[in-house]
């Protein structure tokens, strides 16, 4: 009887009884996860106990780890950074329009268009091949000097242009490789179909190659978000430049600690997600 | 010179690679004309080259008496007179079904939506896609797919139809319900050209088949004579391979 009952669970109407693969995968994973978890475990520990062994520690720790001035600075440093996100907000949709439209200009096939095509090509070699801060300074105050009436004299505007003109080339480029991407019998059929090579482009291979790149755009903007703060070197008070003004003011290094972590508490987020895109997409393809 | 369309001397090359040498063909108005041959003798670039989605390099192609391969002419309102279906679909993957089908008469043709509407659902209807018209490409089925790319290319209202061996990539029991969709065009009196390799299905709705051997036109006929009594060695030793 008893013996009858075991071989009738075993034969699995209880779905909860894992298969004898199951079971062992389980305990696969419980080991590499007890490993992993020593070997995090013994690291930590070690930073813990070595770092603040080191002769300068006291020193360190004071200067750049105060909770006091942490803060007394925080509350500032997140007002300033709210201009970071600003300078962000309207360079990120112009980007996406210029880089579009560089993209567009290295793809016309009309010999009478080749101008635009060279300008495309000339384009992005130039601003991929510069220093961001370079162009900022460049721009920032080369254009300013020319002595133009307010509101034309502001380091907001040259600085988001700088910023613009750089990633811009970098978005087309990633584009175009998205353009690239899809395959040649995709424009056959829209051919076929009696579509122009415009259309083809709007309706057949532009969406397809957007969607795909969407990842690796993501990642641009997450570097932009970051590159706002070069915009610091020409004047706007932005989270850099306010921390810079604390460190100053309270002799302290501490407000550029405050600065990084909401940096960071931005560009993590952002970066996993884009991530988990760019996973999703790979799988999808396979 | 009656035929719909007519190929004279009509040369294609990639590269040093010259892939039709000199192909005559007549296509008459209502005939189904079938395409066989090995794989590389030149079936597919052919009927790229009757659309215009290659130029070619040599010869002519005439449509309704019209010289169409004329160099510099533009290809696009040929197109939308000679659809291609393709064997591997080629449907747009971002747009449903009916979407993939009204793309071309609402850009090229300037027809809105709800003018493309009920035709798009009857050709949808007649094929057995009814239910299945928002559907995206990779919900459907090969067959599913195969025959929404046959809808495409029959909204345009083209005059002649272009197959290129359109059930190799389904699976066998798919292979029955597109070719049931050439047997109903066939018997609305739509002008085909095929290339295929469903021997039996040339033998059965064919009116001409045309052995292609190594870019030329060995061997044309009525499907029973080049069938039945193939006049040329290699014809023989194709079909006696493939049959
Ligand atoms: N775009 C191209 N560039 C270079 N060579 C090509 C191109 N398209 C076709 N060819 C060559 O032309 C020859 C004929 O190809 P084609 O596709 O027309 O043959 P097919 O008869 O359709 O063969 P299959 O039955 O395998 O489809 C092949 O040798 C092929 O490699
Ligand atoms: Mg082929």
């Amino acid at each position: 009887m008893a013996e009858q009952d075991l071989y009738q669970s075993a034969a699995g109407d209880k779905p909860a009884a894992p298969t004898r693969r199951e079971a062992y995968e389980a305990s696969v994973r419980r080991r590499s996860n007890r490993i992993a978890l020593t070997s995090t475990a013994v690291v930590l520990l070690s930073v813990f106990i070595l770092v603040p062994l080191a002769p300068g520690w006291e020193a360190v720790q004071r200067s750049f780890f105060n909770g006091e001035v942490f803060a007394k600075t925080f509350p500032g440093l997140l007002n300033a950074f709210l201009l970071d996100v600003m300078i962000f907000a309207w360079c990120a949709p112009l980007i996406a329009l210029v880089g579009l439209g560089i993209a567009l200009c290295r793809d016309v096939r009309a010999p009478a268009l080749f101008p635009l095509r060279l300008f495309g090509a000339v384009y992005t070699d130039v601003f991929r091949g510069l220093p961001v801060v370079l162009v900022i300074y460049l721009i920032g105050f080369g254009i300013p000097g020319l002595g133009l009436p307010r509101p034309w004299n502001s380091p907001y505007i040259w600085g988001s242009l700088a910023l613009i003109l750089v990633y811009a080339a970098y978005v087309a480029e990633v584009i175009r490789s998205g353009i690239d991407s899809i395959h040649q019998s995709q424009r056959a059929a829209a051919a076929s179909l009696g579509l122009s090579d415009a259309d083809t482009m709007r309706f057949v291979v532009l969406p397809q190659a957007i969607r795909n790149v969407v990842p690796a755009n993501m990642n641009l903007f997450i570097a932009l978000q970051k590159d706002v703060a070069l915009l610091s070197f020409i004047g706007p008070v932005e989270i850099f430049r306010q921390a810079g003004v604390y460190k100053s003011l309270y002799a302290n290094f501490t407000p550029y600690v405050g600065a990084a972590l909401i940096f960071l508490a931005l560009t993590i987020p952002a970066t996993r997600y884009a991530d988990y895109l760019m996973n999703k997409q790979n799988r999808r393809r396979r | 010179m009656s035929a719909k369309l007519s190929l004279r001397g009509v040369r294609k090359r990639f590269g040093d690679h010259e892939v039709c040498k000199g192909i005559d063909l007549d296509v008459g108005e209502g005939e189904m004309v079938c395409l066989i041959g090995a794989s590389g003798s030149g079936k597919s670039t052919l009927l790229r080259c009757m659309n215009l989605l290659e130029p070619i390099d040599d010869g002519a192609i005439w449509l309704d008496g019209d010289d169409i391969s004329e160099p510099g002419r533009d290809p696009q309102p040929v197109r939308q007179r000679i659809g291609i279906v393709f064997q591997s679909y080629n449907l747009f993957p971002h747009m449903t079904a009916s979407e993939n089908v009204m793309l071309a008469p609402r850009r090229v043709k300037g027809l809105s939506r709800d003018e493309l509407r009920p035709q798009v659902t009857e050709l949808f209807t007649r094929f057995g896609l009814g239910d299945r018209m928002e559907h995206y490409p990779d919900q459907l089925s090969g067959g599913q797919q195969q025959r929404v790319a046959i809808i495409r290319a029959l909204a345009m209202a083209p005059e002649i139809m272009l197959f290129d061996e359109i059930t190799s990539a389904l699976d066998p029991e798919l292979v029955g319900e597109v070719l049931d969709v050439l047997r109903d065009l066939r018997r609305q009196g739509m002008t085909m050209v095929l290339a295929t390799h469903e021997m039996g299905f040339a033998r059965e709705l064919a009116d001409k088949v045309c052995f292609l051997d190594a870019g030329r036109i060995l061997e044309q006929g009525p499907p029973e004579a080049v069938f039945g009594a193939p006049r040329e060695e290699r014809t023989r030793a194709f079909l006696s391979r493939v049959l």
